[in-house]
Formats: structure tokens, sequence, C-alpha cells
């Protein structure tokens, strides 16, 4: 790891001043769960480090006016075992316990996974974002030619074909939930499904952040009972990335759904919003049949890489299993 | 004269019992130290500049940077341009190395570095048989019998392909050491290896000093697998940097990713099977083309058929020669490929012919030898365990509603053992303690938990009266771990010294006893006359007798008396659950039914099985050196996706150890090696059976397990 300086703020303004005005400058770090791997494996070096942990008031959650209020800096653990959450927002507990390392959950936080950097097995080789040949822009993605297993069947049509590695994303969109940004103007909420973007090049991030902001917390709307579920595909019980997963969020009115979202994850460069499978539910009574109609419509635009056609069917799993979660209130 | 054999069932206090090993409290306290874990006054921290290439030759090399910033004690090029040296083979392979005062310092002069490299062809890919000349060297067709009228008899013809991944040791403690000089000519290793004895000699070699000029300690081995049999040419660079810095020590170990790229690889094995069967079951004919690699040394030819000696058979072998991080031996070299290929080729053909695997394998057991009754006795009892006849149902006749499918699957295996050479010193004091000193070292199997156990039953004490010292190059030398050879050798040894020590102490005691020596016996504490118990010591006033001079004793093996044996076999069957929609496998159970001779210690016994169905639950499932044939890189070379399995993942293992008649009387035999050679073969069955085809590669991830349920739906 390359040297660096470090420092501690107490406020969100002075955590402000002190990340500077390019991504060179300055890392924001929580859990640093995956900002000191990637400081160890020199895919990223900061100049400094600004630790957000010691600003108090980015720790809790709490009743909002209209939902709740997450704060960035909340550890994974404390959003499972908090009492509001679950019991109103199944989703994201679901998602939560999807990360089976005690030792993520009790270090990890909110914010930190949804900044959290892609697992592209190039990106993390130190071929850039993009993963091009020769780490430069012009290069041929590495990603299309190479092993792409566990890439991109959404939105792959380029430049980037990493997946979204966030485990909360997917769901906090189902619930509509927004995301709190402080920059040197004050703050700003942008919502959670316009957060993340495709990058261009190997040197925009992946999420709507500029130099000199960072996340303060997340905002969810009341959960108005919605029926909701998340479930994740995942090869092992001990810790491992889903190789797909869905969130949805139902609102059920005389049998009939009235609204839905359907968000899949880790499937594309940014947490899939499934329109067509919302589309696909409203106005229905969820039985096995419309979960499968919808779920087939969650990936009617996937297409292979080559050698990731079978999460194309995961992801119409996660999104069948999801909605029959979700329909009937209980768990995965 | 002491006869040379093990107690007799009734006069056994701990040998056979369950015994927790000594050294447990130490190791879940974090007090335990490894060798990763040893911090030297004024240590170095050394750093490896390794080739981003996977083949390509060292042209130039820059080290003034590195040399000017300060902190930066000794640099040693190890690919040296215009020399042999300089053609690297394998992205990772060693190019540089230095030392530094610190860990960040080592690592900033290693980017400092500059290298120049001209990039050659490289192939990294491991079953690309057509790959041209350069890369295959096609062995010659090797024949028994008559293969042709084995298939002319033949009912049924069944085919197939199958294969085994590459997968690395992935040591939880990587390679490396800690190397100091202490003075001009003495070098003291703290090194993590299976060879603590061996290993001297080979550090001295290349450094050019006499091997009684080393010292290897080493008290824990976080696993070596095979692939730690002796220092490699990162120890042997440390120690030229402690060298060029003045004797400072330096230490020097693998990252996880290098840890993963170079440390070791089990090759892999690729076969087109072909078998002949009559419809009752009879195996008429085997024929393979098989393939693989282990880097640049390929691989070898698998053993097959395994165990099962089909009386015709038509094999060839293409050995893949690629760049990738050489090969090394992994817990029973090649069986566990050579078992999965044969094993389920073997249930394959059973589900041709419609016959139940576990009637399969028993209506041909006499093809495997001279074991075939104890293979037999194996089965039977697995069967019991698993309840085979209630829960077998023909292959993908899993009537369960829903996705989730079950189903069973059974191999059998076998391996060596006897005992590698291995000399002891026992030393019993004047005041009654006693200490066995052995160059040998535990490689987490148990090692010192089993001299306690031998020389206290022997002697007649409590575990906690004897002292075990070993892990150190100055005590007398014992073989490396490896083969299942250590607890042949190091029980045998052990055994022999006890049994002279207490000789010697039966003859200072005698007199007093006013007995012949030959009439003593040592039981629980005392020395007594065996014809009259009441006539008795304790043990310390019988040492008392030897004077102001301790007692020590050489226990050698080989030596007199049989002590150990060879040949050992197991049966195991795994019940799994797969979800047919996504692939995923489900570990529910696997039943291991072992014998090994005479077990020592029946705790430590049964953990070497469940620490082999633990691997063999992750090469089966999830392990995989996945390397990319354009950049010429691992993939995976992190704990994140070079997957292992979880608590959670490995199921109910149920572990039967063959003990008692017919097993004791063996002696004893190495256990390390043979659990870990059948959970392949067991898992792909028990898959196989629950979805109703073959997913013919290991590990089966849900991509296959998803492809050979399309191919499926596809016919």
């Amino acid at each position: 790891m390359r040297a660096f300086e470090y420092a501690s703020p107490t406020t969100k303004e002075q955590a402000v001043a002190l990340l500077g005005s390019s991504w060179a400058d300055a890392e924001v770090l929580a859990g640093g769960t995956d900002l000191l791997s990637l400081m160890k494996d020199d895919i990223v070096h900061p100049k400094r480090l600004v630790n957000i942990k010691a600003i108090p008031e980015l720790r809790s959650i709490k009743a909002a006016k209209t939902g709740l209020s997450i704060g960035a800096t909340a550890t994974i653990q404390e959003l499972i075992d908090n009492t509001q959450v679950r019991r109103d927002y199944p989703a994201i507990v679901q998602a939560a316990e999807g990360i089976t390392s005690p030792q993520l959950r009790s270090m990890g936080t909110v914010g930190g996974d949804l900044c959290q950097r892609p697992r592209c097995w190039y990106y993390r080789a130190g071929f850039g974002l993009l993963a091009r040949e020769g780490s430069s822009e012009g290069g041929e993605s590495l990603v299309v030619s190479g092993d792409n297993r566990y890439h991109a069947i959404l939105g792959n049509g380029g430049p980037a074909y990493f997946v979204n590695p966030s485990s909360l994303a997917p769901a906090l969109i189902a619930y509509g939930a927004t995301v709190r940004i402080q920059g040197s103007k004050g703050s700003r909420d942008v919502p959670v499904e316009k957060f993340f973007v495709t990058p261009q090049s190997n040197d925009q991030r992946e999420y709507e952040l500029k130099p000199g902001e960072f996340v303060t917390g997340i905002l969810l709307p009341a959960a108005g009972g919605a029926k909701s579920a998340t479930y994740e595909v995942r090869q092992k019980e001990a810790l491992d990335w889903p190789l797909a997963a869905a969130s949805v969020a139902l609102k059920i009115s005389g049998g009939k759904v009235t609204s839905a979202r359907v968000v899949l994850g880790h499937v594309a460069p940014i947490p899939w919003r499934a329109t067509e499978a919302e589309a696909a539910l409203t106005g229905k009574s969820i039985d096995e049949a419309v979960a499968k109609a919808a779920s087939e419509a969650a990936v009617s635009g996937a297409k292979s890489l080559g050698r990731n056609a079978y999460k194309i069917q995961l992801a119409r799993v996660a999104a069948k299993r999801a909605i029959l979660a979700a329909a009937t209130g209980g768990a995965k | 004269m002491a006869e040379y054999k093990w107690p007799d069932a009734d006069k056994r206090t701990y040998i056979g019992k369950r015994i927790s090993r000594i050294d447990g409290p130490q190791k879940v306290s974090g007090r335990a130290k490894y060798s990763f874990d040893i911090n030297r006054p004024g240590m170095l921290f050394g750093k490896i500049v390794r080739s981003p290439y996977a083949h390509a030759t060292v042209k130039k090399i820059d080290t003034s940077a590195a040399e000017a910033m300060p902190g930066v004690k000794a640099i040693h090029i190890m690919a040296e341009p215009g020399t042999p040296t300089a053609e690297v083979k394998w992205a990772g392979a060693s190019v540089v190395a230095l030392a530094a005062v610190d860990e960040p310092t080592a690592e900033d002069a290693a980017r400092a570095i500059k290298v120049e490299y001209e990039v050659m062809p490289h192939l990294v890919v491991d079953n690309d048989t057509k790959a041209g000349d350069q890369w295959t060297r096609v062995a010659n067709e090797s024949k028994q019998g008559d293969p042709d009228k084995g298939f002319s008899e033949a009912e049924v013809t069944v085919e197939g392909t199958y294969g085994v991944s590459i997968i690395t040791h992935c040591c939880l403690e990587p390679h490396g050491s800690v190397m100091e000089w202490e003075d001009e000519k003495n070098v003291l290793a703290h090194l993590s290896t299976q060879a603590v004895s061996g290993s001297a000699a080979q550090i001295a070699r290349p450094l050019e000093i006499a091997a009684t000029n080393v010292r290897v300690k080493q008290d824990h081995i976080g696993g070596g697998f095979g692939s730690k049999f002796g220092p490699d040419e990162w120890d042997i660079t440390a120690a030229r940097l402690s060298k060029k810095s003045g004797g400072k020590p330096v230490k020097m170990f693998n990252e996880r990713d290098s840890e993963l790229m170079v440390a070791g690889a089990r090759p892999s094995h690729y076969a087109k099977v072909k078998i002949g069967v009559k419809k009752d079951g009879t195996l008429t004919a085997w024929e393979s083309q098989t393939w693989g690699s282990g880097g640049v040394g390929g691989g070898g030819a698998p053993p097959v058929p395994y165990i099962f000696n089909i009386p015709n058979q038509r094999k060839q072998h293409t050995n893949i020669i690629n760049n990738i991080g050489s090969q090394r031996a992994w817990r029973a070299p090649n069986h566990p490929q050579g078992c999965a290929l044969t094993m389920t080729a073997l249930e394959d053909a059973a589900a041709a012919i419609g016959m139940d695997p576990y009637d399969f394998f028993l209506k041909n057991i006499e093809l495997a030898g001279q074991r075939a009754p104890i293979y037999t006795d194996e089965l039977k009892i697995a069967a019991d365990l698993i309840g085979w006849k209630n829960n077998w149902h023909p292959r993908g006749a899993d009537k369960t509603a829903g996705p989730v499918k079950r189903g069973l699957g059974l191999s059998i295996h076998t391996w060596g053992g006897l005992g590698h050479p291995s000399d002891c010193d026992l030393t019993i004091q004047p005041d009654g303690s006693v200490e066995l000193k052995m160059g040998t070292q535990d490689l987490g199997t148990g090692t010192r938990t089993a001299l306690n156990i031998i020389v206290a039953d022997t002697l007649g004490l409590p575990l906690n009266a004897v002292k075990i010292t070993i892990g150190d190059s100055r005590y007398p030398a014992s073989g490396g771990s490896g083969g299942s050879t250590t607890i042949g050798g190091i029980s045998s040894s052990s055994r022999r010294a006890a049994l002279d020590a207490l000789d010697q102490v039966f003859a200072k005691a005698a007199p007093a006893l006013d007995a012949k020596p030959e009439d003593l016996e040592a039981v629980g504490g005392s020395i007594r006359v065996k014809a009259n118990p009441s006539k008795s010591m304790t043990w310390a006033q019988a040492c008392s007798k030897l004077g102001a001079t301790p007692l020590t004793v050489r226990g050698k093996n080989p030596g007199p008396g049989k002590l150990m044996d060879q040949g050992v076999g197991g049966a195991q069957m795994a019940d799994v659950s797969v979800d047919i929609e996504t692939g995923i496998v489900r570990v529910n159970k696997i039943v291991a039914v072992q014998d090994c001779g005479l077990i020592i210690d029946l705790k430590t016994a049964e953990s070497q099985v469940y620490g082999a169905l633990i691997m063999g639950v992750c090469y089966a499932l999830y392990e995989e050196k996945i390397m990319d044939q354009k950049t010429g890189r691992m993939l995976n070379p992190n704990m994140e996706f070079y997957k292992l399995a979880g608590i959670g993942d490995i199921g109910e293992l149920v572990v039967h150890m063959m003990t008692g008649k017919g097993y004791d009387e063996r002696g004893v035999i190495g256990l390390g090696e043979p659990p870990v050679v059948s959970p392949g073969a067991v898992i792909s069955n028990a898959v196989a059976n629950a979805i109703g085809v073959r997913v013919p590669t290991l590990p089966l991830t849900p991509d296959r397990v998803l492809a050979a349920l399309e191919q499926k739906g596809g016919k």
C-alpha cells in the first residue's frame, strides 16, 4: 500500500473541505472493507483518506417525517438489527443478510455498500475500470474477448461490462429511496436509481458523485404497506457474490398489483430496473404464471457476452422467486 | 530386549482413544506461532517484483531508483538478463527481490524498479490438445489385454467426457520464511515447511555453506498439502538478501495473489472414456484418451481406470505444457483426478444399463484385487450410514415437486502409506520427567499429540508427564510429511525409543523390587511386578535409580519389529440437493468409511477425514484456477473468486473408521491423503443421480450444471 495522509473530520463540512477537487486527491473511508483492498492491490492510490466515521450524525438510523433516515456509516449489521427496518423493509434485511460474513457486516457500512467499486477481475488486476487491452481507452475490451462468466447480461452494450456490486441498491430502488449527498454547496438528494451511472471512461466513477462530494445517508419513503422481498442467487452459503439478485416491492389493492418495482442486482453496470417486468405485473393478481411471465419480461433485453448466458437464467429465477416471495409476504 | 510391537487392545491406555490435540488450546487462542508470525529484532521485509507476462524474456532491469531510496537495504536479481534465468514462464514469476526496513518501503521500492520484457507467445489454457507441438506431448498408447475383443464382448458401450480443473493448494499460511545469517557462517531459517529436517541441506546447497550451518525451525504450519517440501527460490533469495544486508533477518512471504499464482497447482485432467459392459454389469473393456496440464512440466497421466482393473484396456495421454505456476504434489497426487474420471464414467455405465451403482460396484469389486473384501465391507457400512437402499433412486427419478432434486453418489479410493525414516531422542531425567525430541513437523495433523500418546502409553505415564519437542532441524532427523508417511515413521521410531528406554528403567528398578527386568511393567505411573502388582514403586522412584545422569535413547525407523504397513482403502457416499433452476448444488451429507490400520488417536484420525471431506467439497463445487488466455494472468488470485467452502456449505459429515480385528494388527498406516480422493467423484455422481445428467467437469458450478441440464433437455 502506498503512503497516504489520514484525516478524521467531525463535521460534514470539514469532510468536504478535506476531499479536495479531484478523485486523485482523496477517498472517503468508512468501513474500509473494499477501499483498503483496492489500495493494497494498488488499484486506487489516494493522497488522503478522509475518515467519516467520526462524524456522529452519519451513524444513526432514525424515523424521518415520512419513512426512515439511514446514516451513511450505519453498519450493515445495525441495518439488519434495526426494528423499523425489520418491520417495514424486509427486502433490505434480506439483501443485507446475503452478506454472510459477520466481519463485513460489522465493519461494512450502508454508504460503503453503495460506493464500493466493481469486482470485475480485469479491473481488480489493474486493467482499468473499463478493462481495455493495454489499459487504454482505445483498446479492445478484455471482458468481451475474455472470461466474462461473472459480467453483465443487461446494459452490456459497452463500454462498461462489470456488474454493480451493491447488495442494498436494488432493494433501496425498489422502495424508491433517495441518497443524500454532501458537497461544497450543501446537500442534494438524488434517487438511488439515478445515483448509479455507466462510466464512459476509466476515469469516471460508477455513481453520481463529483470529486469533493460524499454520501451522507439514505432516505427511505414510508413503506406504505408495500409487499417486498429480495432473492439472491449465490453459489455458496459462506460469503459469496450473488450471481444474480432481484428486489421487488409491490403495492396490492383488491388482490391486484397497483404498482410494482422489480430491480435486478449483479447483472448490469448499474442496478437494473426491470420496467418490462413491472408492466407485466401491474393490474394482475400474482400467481406462478404471472410471476413467470414477469420474470421472462425482466430479462427480455438480456444478452450473453459469451460465457455468461447462464446468468440470464439466474436473473430470471431471482426475479420470479422475489416476486412470489413479495406477494406472499414471506421471506425467500 | 524389548519386543517391538504395539500393545494388545486391553493394554492400551491412550492408543486408539479419542484424545484432543495437545496444542489445540494454543491454536484456538492464537498463542501458537506459525512461521508467518515470526518477527525478529531488526527484521527487514522482502518483496518480489513479478512478471506480469505469462512468457517473456527479461531484457533489462533498472534498480537505480530503488537503490537510492532510504530504507532499501538489499536488492537481488532473480531473472538475470542474458542468462537462462531471464526467461520467465508464467505470470507471477520472480524477477527481482529486495529487502527494506518496512513493508510499505519495500512496496514502494518494488514499484520503482523498471523491468523491460520481450513478450513471447504463451499458452495458459489447460485443455487445448491442438495447441501445437510446442505445447503438447503425446504419449504412446498403452494396452492391456485385448481391448477390441473386450468391446466386442460388451453388450453396451458407454461413452463420456469428463474433467477435473486445475486448482491451487491455497495454503492459508502462504509459502515463505524469515531468514537470517546469525554470523558469517550460520543461517537460521524460520520456514513454513513440510520437511524441517530435510530443508537444511536444501537451503545450504545454493548458499554454498555446510548443511550443518543451517538451522530450520517451525512450530506450526498453516497448510502445505504437498506444496511445501523444501525451501523455494524466494526463501533462498531471502537468505541472500539477509547476507547482503549484513545478516539482518528478512521476512519473505507470498502475498495472497502470488500464493495462488505461483506456489503450487494440482494438474487438470480431462478424459474421453469408452466403457464396455454386459447387461448384468460385467465390465469388459476400458478405453480412454486423457489430457491435462500442470504448467511448464505438464501434469502426467492420471491413474485410470482407478482401482477397477478392467481386463481389457486401451489408453493414451496428452500432456499439455502451459505457462502457469508449476504443479506440485497435491494431497494424494493424481488420485482425486483418476478417481473422479473413473468413478463417474463407471457410474454412467451403471446408469446406462439401468443398474444401481452400488450393486454395479459390488458386482465388479473383484477387479479391485486383494483389497476387494475390505472395499465390500466399507461399501456396506457406508450404504447403511447414508440409507442407500431406501434413499437411492434411478438416475433423474426424483419425483419431488419443485426445482430441488436430491441424489446419491458413491466412490472408492486407495492409497499407500508406510513410514518415512525417522530418528528421535527420548530422554528420561532422574526426576522422572520425560522429553521426546524429533526433527519432524506437525502438518496440522496432530503429530505432537500422536507422539505424546505413544510415549505416555508405552511408559505408563499420564499424557502431561511427557514433553514433546519437534520442529527444529537440530533434533534427530525425521522425514518430510508427504505420501501419508509421517504417522508410520514417527510412531515406529518413538515406540521403539520408549520401549528401549523402558527396558533400561526396568533394569535399574529391578533390584529394588527384587525382580528381573523382564518381569516388570509400567502401568499408571508406577513400575511394578507383573505377577505381583503390589510390589511396585513410582515412576519417579524408579527414575531416581538412574543416578545423576539422564538417560537418552535413540529411536529409529526403519528398525526391528513390524509397526507399520501400507495399502488402505475407503468408501464414500454423498447425498446432495440440486436446484435445477439455478444449478446450485448443496451437499446434504457425506459418509466416509476409511481403514488405516492401527489408529493412534481416533479423534485426530477422524479430523483428518473431516478435513479431507471439506477440502473435497471445495474442489468438487468451488475451486478452480481460472486463467485468461489473452492476458496470460490468473483471474481469481484472491479469496473472493477463488472460492472455498464455508461451514454452511459442507453439509453433515459422517466418518466411520475401520478399527479392531483385521485392522489393528496391521500396524500404523497414514491417513492424510486417502479420504480426499473420493469426494469429487461422490459429489459428481450424486449430482448426476439427482438431475438425470452428468455434469462432466469439476467444479460443479451453476453454469456447468445448467449447461448439462440444457443439453439433456435438448436431447
